[in-house]
Order: structure tokens, then C-alpha cells, then sequence
């Protein structure tokens, strides 16, 4: 089965990003597919370069980059999402004459068509928060 | 083209929830996807007549919904309980809603191919 997955919570409000983390793994683990998963409202923090926890916390981030990276799993985020929060990436950060480079490793970002795309391709489309 | 059933349950202004729900609504719209949306528990107040949100510096939420229709967005539920549990009825609200019993959502759900919580 294709699964599109959307995340709206940030990682210390609650558990709705580590949940969709487990799942995705979990999905993969069965041979079902993962066409995207999509940060919206504050599930963008999710995203963030320079979240820096204590080491023995759970790094959610960075699982987000090794999913990227060992599955190939597109992870989206949303910009106008992203640009209220202050989540700039560097391209977008010029343009507005700022510095950032906020955007973790295997994130990229986009618009709400990606998630309409999403929720079109998949079988079945979640929400987790 | 997918149907798709929006589920809104929190109350017009509190933080960019609403603003960016509406987001997603029209632009699932604009890619000429068959948009409906439910009111549900404090979702009920987005549409509740006589919003002076200028007032304390809010954007009017409820005007957008107001322009929906442009989009071919015409379908508006809501659940009879909910509005009842706020006080209101359906002349307290800016848009015509159809309304449904408690008992009757989940079968409305079925009928769409994608549902949308928020």
C-alpha cells in the first residue's frame, strides 16, 4: 500500500512526529511505500537544523535525516508553513535578506500543492497531531 | 479527482490553525478536487455571525470562508450536538450548513475518498 503522511505537531508538544516516525518505519519494514511525508503548522519544527538536545534524549531530527537517507523517503515542508515559524531555508533566506539556513538533512521545501499531490497518489492518507 | 471531507474542530483564532486549514482547503480546491467541509465541537464558532476580529487585530477568518463558494466549495456540515453544546443554532451562523446527528458522521465520512483531520 502507498501511504501519504502528514505531521502538524512539534517534536515537545507531543508525540505526534516520533509516532509517525514509528509507523513509517514500521510501514517500510511490511513492504508497503511511503510516497511523502508533509510537515504543516507547527509540525515544521520538526525540521529544524539546529535543534540541539541533551544526548541522551531522542534526537527526532536527526531520525528524520537517517530516514531520508536509508529510504529515500521525501520529506516535505511546508514554506509558508515554515516562513511564519521562522524555518528559513538559505536560497529563501537570501531573498529576504537574512542568513539562515535552518533546513535539516534529507528536508526539503515546498508548497501545499506537494501535499495535494500527496493525498492524490496515496491509498491511504494519515495525519498524525 | 478525490473527494475530500476537511474536519475542523477548533475555534476560529487561535494561532495560524485556521488560517493555514483554509490554505489547504483552497488549494486542494484550486487542483479541482471535490472539497467539502464538517464542523465539529469548536469548529462551530469559525462561522458564527458578527466576528469583529479587526477589533483586536485578527484577520476575519470567516470572510474567507464567505468566498469558498468562488472555489466551488459548497458543501458545509456541521453536527447538530456540537452546535447545540455551544449555544448556537444554524441562523447564528454566516454560511447555509447542512446539519447532521452525532450519529449519522461517521457515515458521512464514508462517503468521501480522503479525510482531512484537523
Amino acid at each position: 500500500m502507498k501511504f501519504a503522511i502528514q505531521v502538524n505537531n512539534s517534536p515537545y508538544h507531543s508525540n505526534a512526529g516520533y509516532t509517525a516516525c514509528q509507523f513509517i518505519k514500521a510501514a517500510l519494514a511490511q513492504g508497503h511505500v511511503v510516497f511523502r511525508v508533509f510537515f504543516y503548522h507547527d509540525g515544521v519544527y520538526q525540521a529544524f537544523k539546529y535543534t540541539t538536545p541533551p544526548d541522551d534524549e531522542l534526537q527526532l531530527t536527526a531520525q528524520w535525516s537517517d530516514l531520508a537517507r536509508h529510504y529515500s523517503i521525501d520529506l516535505v515542508v511546508c514554506i509558508s508553513a515554515a516562513q511564519r515559524r521562522g524555518l528559513l531555508y538559505s536560497d529563501e533566506a537570501k531573498r529576504q535578506g537574512k542568513l539562515d539556513d535552518d533546513l535539516a538533512e534529507g528536508f526539503r521545501i515546498s508548497g501545499l500543492g506537494q501535499l495535494v499531490e500527496a493525498t492524490l497518489e496515496a491509498d491511504r492518507f494519515i495525519v498524525f497531531g | 479527482m478525490k473527494s475530500y471531507l476537511f474536519v475542523l474542530r477548533k475555534p476560529a483564532h487561535c494561532g495560524a490553525y485556521v488560517q493555514e486549514m483554509l490554505d489547504i482547503i483552497l488549494t486542494t480546491a484550486a487542483f479541482d478536487q471535490k472539497v467539502s467541509i464538517l464542523l465539529l465541537d469548536d469548529g462551530v464558532f469559525q462561522l458564527k455571525n458578527g466576528q469583529h476580529p479587526e477589533n483586536v487585530g485578527m484577520k476575519d477568518t470567516a470572510a474567507i470562508f464567505n468566498a469558498l463558494g468562488i472555489y466551488d466549495v459548497n458543501d458545509i456540515y456541521i453536527e447538530v450536538e456540537s452546535l447545540q453544546e455551544h449555544g448556537l443554532e444554524p441562523g447564528d451562523l454566516s454560511l447555509p450548513v447542512q446539519a447532521f446527528y452525532r450519529k449519522d458522521i461517521a457515515g458521512l465520512m464514508k462517503r468521501f475518498d480522503v479525510v482531512f483531520a484537523g
